[in-house]
C-alpha cells in the first residue's frame, strides 16, 4: 500500500521546481545577492593587480635597481676597500647621496632635497626619465643638474635655469621625471637633484657629520661571476659597514611591501563583501519567510525536509554564481582604475591583463560565501510545518526545537572569516585580531543599535502626533530589517568616519607641535665656525634662538665588555651611527624613570654616566650600571649606563638617544642644530635663502613644508583607503535598497490599509520619511559613536595624541548618512505612493 | 517499532476505516502556558465515506484535520492513517504517506504563486516521481474546465478557478483520502455552489474518502456524516437528514 522508496524525489524534478519557483523571483534575488557584487569585484580587481604587479615585477626587476649589485655605505670608505670595489663588474658607476639645500637663483626659493651625485653609466638597465630625454647623459659633461619634476613646478624653474648646491652653481640640464625603482611619492617626500659626482668636492658640503650614503653600482654580464662576488662580499660586509643589494633581494623587498598593501587592499574589499553578506543573509531571510506558505503547500504534498532546503539552495547557489560572475567581470574592469589610484606608490610601469586565477578566485568565493551566510535561513527551511498551510497564525512557524546545524553554521562563518584571513595575512595573530576586530565591530554596531533603538523607544512622547509614531513604530514590523540596515550602514558609516578622523589626527599632531611657542624651523650640520655667525643672523631676523644643541656621531664599540663580533643577538646595537648630545639640564620633553641623572663630569678620570632613551636601551639590551663604550670618531670613550628617560618625541625639538654629560665631549668634532620660530612663509623664505647663500652646508627644515608633505601624502594614502572603503559604502547602500525593495509587499499592505482608512500620500510620505529618518539616525549615530571610539583609541594608544573630532565635518557626515537613507527610502516606495490603491492591489496581491 | 509501521504497508486489503484515532489530546505551549486544544479525542472514518467536522473558531477542528493528514503529531494517543501509525513516524515519513494517501483542499487555495495551473496539478505526481503526467494533469483540469487556461499563473485566475485547480491538484495523485478546509470559505456563494458540487462529483468519480472542516452547516449536511466540535471535544455525531 505504502511504499517509502517511491517517496525519493528526482534530483531532476528539484532543479526543475528551483527554476520554476524562482520565476517573478529572479531580479529581487538578483538584488538580495548583489550585495556581494561589490565586494567580489574589489578583491577580483585586487587579485589581479597583485597577479599583474608580480609579473612586471618579475619583468622588470632589473629596471627597479638600475645595475646587478649595489653595494651601500653609510661611511667614507677605507682606501683598501675602495680598491677592491674600483675593480669589481664589467661596469660601474658611483653615486654619493645625502640631504642638501637646493637655492632657486631665479625664484629665490630652497628647500632641502635629497642630492645625488653620480657617476658612470648608471642605470645599467632602465633609464634615468627626463625632459629632455638627452639630459640624463649631458648633464655629466657640464656644470649641470637633473631637478626633480615637483621642484620645478614648485619653483617655476625651467631648463636653462640655475640652481645653487653648496658653493657651485649648476645649470639645470633637465627636468627629472623618473630616477629608478623610484615612486611616485618617494619623490614628493624627498625630492631628488643629479649632480656630476666630480664637482661634490667643489660644492664643499661633505664635511664633518655630514651624513653621506656612498653607493657603488654594478653590472655584470655573468650571473655565476656575480653570485661569486656576492658570496665573497658577504662574508666582509657587516665589518666594513657595507649593504648588499642584488635585484633579487630588491624584487624580494618591493614584493613584500607590496604584499603588505595587497593584504590591506584585500581586507578592505573583504570587509565590503561581509557587509554584503549580511545583506544576503537578511534579504535570504525575508525571502524564505515569504515562500512560508508555499513551503508548508509542498510539505502538505509531501515534499522530504531536506528536499525544500535543496530547492533554495540550488537557487542560492545559482544567483550566487551569477553574482560572482558580474562581480569578476566588474573587478577586472576595476582592476584597471588600481594602478591609477596607486600609482604614486608604484615603482614599476604595470601592463594589466585579464588575470584568470583571480575570476576563479572571485567565482569560488562568491559562491561560498553567498551560501554560507544564507544558510543559516535555508536550513530553517527544513524545519517549516506543513502545518502553515493551512492555518497562518500556526503557533510556531517552524520547529523551536535548537538546531544545532546553524549553530554548526555559524561556527563554519567564523572559520571562514578567519580562513580567508590568513590566507591574506600569513599570520595567525594578525588573523586573530583582524577576526575578533571584525567581530567586536558587528557586535559593538549590533549592541549599540539595540540600545539606541531602545532608547529611542523610550524617549519617543506619546503625546507625538501619530505620523511619528507610526514611523518609528515601522521600523519594528515583522520580518523588519533594521538591526541589519543599522549595522551595515553604520559599519561603512563607522569606516569612512575613521578614515576621515585619524587623517585629521596625524595632521593634527604634527599642527599642535608647531604651536605658537613651538619652533618651527629646524636648521642643521651648522659647523662649530658657523655656530656664532648662525646665530648672528638669526638674531638680525629678530627670529628667536629656540633651542642651540651639538651633535656628535659616533658608534657603540662595545657592550659590557662585548664587541659587535662577540655577541650574534644583538647585531644592530653595533650596526648603525649614533648622533649623541651632551648638556647639564634635561629638557622638557625628558624625564628620568630610571638611575640618576649626572648632569656633568668635574674630572678626566670620574667614570661618564650617560643617559639612554628607555626604548634604545631596551632595543640594544641595555640597563642602569651596564657599561658601553662609544667610539668617538676614532676615539673610543668607556661610559656607564646611569639613568634611562623617557622622551617624548612628538615635541619639535631635538631629542636624543644618546645623552652625556657636560665637561666630556666639548671638544669632539661635532655639528650644531638650531631652532627658531619663524612667523610667515615670507620670513621663512627670506630666512632660508639667507641661510643657503651664506651656509650652503646648512640644511633647514620649514615645519610648513613637512605639514605641506604630510597632508600631501596622507591625501594620497587617504585617496586609495576611500577608494577601497567606496566598495563598503555603495555595499551598504545597495543592502539599504535591497532591505527596502524587500519589505516592499509589507509597506504596499500597509500603505493600502492607510489609505483606505483615509490617510493622504502626503501622510504616508511623511510615515515613510520618519521611518527611514530614524533608521538613517540609528546608523549614522552607532556608526560614529563606534567611529569615534576607535579614533580616541588609536589617538590614545597608537598616535599618543589628543582627539577632538571636528565638529562641522563630523555634523556634516551624519546627517549626509541620514540624507541619504532618507532619500534611498523615498525613492523607493514613491511608486507605492504615487498610484491608486486598488491598482496596487491588483498588481501586487 | 518501525518493524511494526512498515509491515503495515505490506497490507493490501481494503481497509474498512481509512482512518482510526484513538485518545488523541493536542497541547500547545503558548505564553508559557500550557493550552490543550484537544482533549481525549476518538474517531474513526470510513473508507469511502464523506465526513464534515463542523463547530465554532477555536473548537479545534483544524487543528484535528492536521492530525489526521498527519501535518502534525499528538501530544498523546495514537493516528493511524490508510493503516499507518502516524504518532512513530519522523516528519518525512509522514510526508512520504501524505504524498501516497493524501490529497488537500485549503480555504485559500495555496496555489504555488510562481507555478503555472498545469504544473500546479502536476506537483504531486511528480514528487512521487511519475513521468509522461502531462496528459494526466491536462484531463484533470479539462475535468474543472480550465483547460484553457492551463499555462495561466494563480495570479492570473479567479478565487474561483484558482480553488478549482486546487481541486484538480487535490485529486491527481489519486489519494485514499481527501481533507478539505473550509474549501468555500473565501469564495461567494454562487461560485462556492460551483466548487462544491465539483467537490463532490469529483469525489464521487474517484471514490475517495472525503473530510471537510467548516463552519457552512449547509456544506456539512451534503456529507454522509457531521462530526461537531467545541471546545476541543467532540460534542455530536451524527448522520445529516440527506446524506
Amino acid at each position: 500500500m505504502h511504499n517509502p522508496s517511491k517517496n525519493l524525489v528526482p534530483i531532476s524534478w528539484i532543479f526543475k521546481m528551483a527554476w520554476r519557483d524562482s520565476r517573478k523571483n529572479r531580479s529581487r534575488l538578483l538584488l538580495f545577492i548583489s550585495s556581494i557584487v561589490l565586494g567580489i569585484a574589489a578583491l577580483v580587481a585586487v587579485y589581479s593587480f597583485k597577479d599583474n604587479l608580480q609579473s612586471d615585477l618579475d619583468r622588470q626587476a632589473k629596471e627597479l635597481t638600475g645595475a646587478d649589485l649595489i653595494i651601500e655605505s653609510r661611511k667614507a670608505i677605507n682606501k683598501q676597500t675602495e680598491a677592491r670595489l674600483k675593480n669589481m663588474g664589467d661596469d660601474r658607476a658611483t653615486e654619493s647621496t645625502f640631504a642638501s639645500m637646493v637655492y632657486f637663483i631665479k625664484d629665490g626659493g630652497s628647500r632641502l632635497v635629497q642630492m645625488k651625485a653620480l657617476q658612470g653609466n648608471y642605470p645599467f638597465y632602465g633609464t634615468i626619465e627626463t625632459t629632455p630625454i638627452s639630459a640624463a647623459k649631458s648633464f655629466f659633461n657640464d656644470q649641470e643638474a637633473l631637478v626633480d619634476k615637483t621642484l620645478m613646478l614648485q619653483f617655476n624653474a625651467k631648463t636653462g635655469d640655475s640652481i645653487i648646491v653648496g658653493d657651485l652653481k649648476f645649470k639645470i640640464a633637465g627636468t627629472l621625471d623618473k630616477a629608478p625603482g623610484q615612486t611616485g611619492i618617494a619623490a614628493s617626500v624627498a625630492p631628488i637633484v643629479y649632480i656630476p659626482l666630480k664637482y661634490l668636492d667643489k660644492t664643499g658640503l661633505v664635511k664633518t657629520g655630514s651624513r653621506i650614503n656612498y653607493k657603488f653600482y654594478y653590472k655584470f654580464n655573468s650571473d655565476d661571476k656575480l653570485n661569486e662576488v656576492v658570496k665573497s662580499l658577504q662574508a666582509k660586509a657587516e665589518k666594513e659597514g657595507l649593504d648588499i643589494d642584488t635585484v633579487a633581494e630588491r624584487k624580494e623587498q618591493t614584493g613584500r611591501s607590496f604584499r603588505d598593501l595587497n593584504r590591506f587592499l584585500a581586507l578592505t574589499g573583504f570587509i565590503a563583501l561581509l557587509l554584503g553578506c549580511v545583506g544576503v543573509g537578511s534579504a535570504i531571510h525575508v525571502y524564505i519567510q515569504e515562500k512560508l506558505s508555499a513551503i508548508a503547500t509542498l510539505r502538505c504534498m509531501g515534499l522530504r525536509a531536506w528536499d525544500a532546503f535543496y530547492i533554495y539552495l540550488i537557487q542560492v547557489s545559482f544567483i550566487g554564481i551569477i553574482a560572482a560572475l558580474i562581480g569578476a567581470v566588474l573587478g577586472t574592469a576595476i582592476q584597471f582604475l588600481l594602478p591609477i589610484v596607486l600609482k604614486d606608490f608604484l615603482p614599476v610601469e604595470l601592463s594589466m591583463q585579464i588575470s584568470w586565477s583571480a575570476i576563479g578566485q572571485g567565482l569560488l568565493l562568491g559562491l561560498a560565501i553567498s551560501v554560507l551566510f544564507a544558510l543559516p535561513s535555508l536550513l530553517s527551511v527544513r524545519r517549516i510545518s506543513p502545518l502553515n498551510a493551512i492555518r497562518a497564525t500556526f503557533e510556531s512557524n517552524t520547529n523551536k526545537k535548537r538546531d544545532y546545524l546553524k549553530g554548526f553554521v555559524y561556527l563554519l562563518m567564523v572559520a571562514f572569516v578567519a580562513g580567508f584571513t590568513y590566507l591574506q595575512m600569513g599570520s595567525w595573530l594578525q588573523t586573530l585580531v583582524f577576526t575578533v576586530g571584525i567581530m567586536i565591530a558587528f557586535l559593538l554596531l549590533m549592541a549599540l543599535s539595540s540600545l539606541l533603538m531602545f532608547l529611542v523607544k523610550k524617549l519617543i512622547p506619546t503625546s507625538l502626533s501619530y505620523l511619528w509614531r507610526q514611523g518609528f513604530a515601522n521600523l519594528y514590523r515583522p520580518n523588519n530589517q533594521t538591526l541589519m540596515l543599522t549595522v551595515s550602514i553604520g559599519l561603512s558609516t563607522a569606516f569612512i568616519c575613521t578614515l576621515y578622523f585619524v587623517q585629521g589626527i596625524l595632521i593634527n599632531r604634527v599642527t599642535l607641535s608647531s604651536g605658537t611657542n613651538q619652533p618651527n624651523m629646524v636648521l642643521f650640520d651648522i659647523q662649530t665656525s658657523q655656530k656664532q655667525a648662525v646665530t648672528d643672523l638669526t638674531k638680525s631676523f629678530k627670529l628667536p634662538l629656540m633651542n642651540q644643541v651639538p651633535v656628535i656621531t659616533m658608534r657603540i664599540e662595545e657592550i659590557n665588555g662585548k664587541k659587535a663580533g662577540d655577541d650574534s643577538t644583538n647585531t644592530r646595537a653595533f650596526k648603525n651611527e649614533l648622533r649623541a648630545t651632551y648638556q647639564d639640564t634635561l629638557t622638557a620633553a625628558e624625564k628620568i624613570i630610571e638611575g640618576k641623572w649626572i648632569p656633568k663630569v668635574n674630572n678626566a678620570n670620574d667614570v661618564i654616566y650617560i643617559s639612554l632613551d628607555q626604548n634604545f636601551a631596551r632595543s640594544i639590551k641595555v640597563k642602569v650600571n651596564d657599561k658601553i663604550t662609544f667610539n668617538v670618531q676614532g676615539m673610543l670613550l668607556p661610559t656607564v649606563v646611569g639613568s634611562l628617560r623617557e622622551v617624548n618625541w612628538t615635541r619639535l625639538q631635538t631629542n636624543f638617544r644618546v645623552v652625556f654629560p657636560g665637561g666630556v665631549l666639548e671638544q669632539a668634532p661635532q655639528f650644531h642644530v638650531l631652532m627658531t620660530r619663524v612667523p610667515n612663509s615670507e620670513t621663512s623664505a627670506r630666512f632660508q635663502g639667507n641661510v643657503v647663500r651664506k651656509f650652503p652646508n646648512i640644511s633647514v627644515i620649514d615645519l610648513g613644508l613637512v605639514l605641506k608633505l604630510l597632508d600631501e601624502i596622507l591625501s594620497k594614502i587617504g585617496f586609495v583607503i576611500q577608494f577601497m572603503a567606496g566598495f563598503s559604502m555603495i555595499t551598504g547602500w545597495i543592502v539599504l535598497v535591497s532591505a527596502v525593495l524587500t519589505s516592499k509587499n509589507q509597506r504596499i499592505k500597509e500603505s493600502i490599509l492607510l489609505r483606505t482608512m483615509g490617510a493622504s500620500r502626503k501622510q504616508i510620505l511623511a510615515i515613510n520619511v520618519i521611518e527611514y529618518f530614524f533608521l538613517g539616525l540609528l546608523a549614522a549615530s552607532a556608526g560614529l559613536m563606534l567611529s569615534l571610539a576607535a579614533s580616541w583609541g588609536l589617538a590614545k594608544f597608537s598616535f599618543d595624541a589628543n582627539f577632538i573630532p571636528p565638529f562641522l565635518p563630523t555634523v556634516i557626515l551624519f546627517i549626509s548618512v541620514i540624507a541619504l537613507v532618507v532619500i534611498t527610502g523615498y525613492l523607493s516606495s514613491r511608486s507605492i505612493l504615487n498610484k491608486p490603491p486598488l491598482q496596487i492591489l491588483r498588481n501586487e496581491s | 517499532m518501525l518493524v511494526s509501521c512498515w509491515s503495515s504497508y505490506l497490507n493490501i486489503q481494503p481497509l474498512e476505516n481509512i482512518l482510526n484515532i484513538r485518545n488523541v489530546s493536542k497541547i500547545y505551549q503558548s505564553a508559557g502556558h500550557e493550552l490543550t486544544v484537544l482533549h481525549n479525542i476518538n474517531l474513526s472514518i470510513k473508507t469511502g465515506s464523506t465526513v464534515a467536522i463542523t463547530g465554532p473558531s477555536g473548537s479545534g477542528k483544524t487543528t484535528l484535520l492536521g492530525l489526521c493528514a498527519g501535518l502534525d503529531r499528538a501530544s498523546s494517543g495514537n493516528v493511524e492513517l490508510a493503516g499507518v501509525l502516524l504518532d512513530k513516524l519522523s516528519e518525512d515519513e509522514r510526508a512520504a504517506v501524505r504524498n501516497q494517501h493524501v490529497g488537500f483542499i485549503f480555504q485559500n487555495f495555496q496555489l504555488l504563486p510562481t507555478l503555472t495551473a498545469l504544473e500546479n496539478v502536476m506537483v504531486p505526481l511528480e514528487l512521487r516521481g511519475l513521468k509522461n503526467i502531462k496528459p494526466q494533469a491536462m484531463e484533470l483540469l479539462d475535468k474543472v474546465g480550465l483547460a484553457e487556461r492551463a499555462h495561466h499563473y494563480p495570479i492570473q485566475l479567479s478565487g474561483g478557478e484558482q480553488q478549482r485547480v486546487s481541486l484538480a491538484r487535490a485529486f491527481s495523485n489519486k489519494p485514499a483520502i481527501l481533507f478539505a478546509d473550509e474549501p468555500t470559505g473565501n469564495l461567494d456563494a454562487e461560485t462556492s455552489e460551483k466548487i462544491i458540487k465539483l467537490l463532490f462529483d469529483l469525489n464521487t468519480d474517484a471514490g475517495t474518502t472525503l473530510v471537510i472542516v467548516t463552519h457552512d452547516l449547509d456544506l456539512a449536511s451534503r456529507t454522509s456524516r457531521v462530526v461537531k466540535m467545541k471546545g476541543g471535544l467532540i460534542i455530536a455525531d451524527e448522520n445529516p437528514t440527506y446524506a
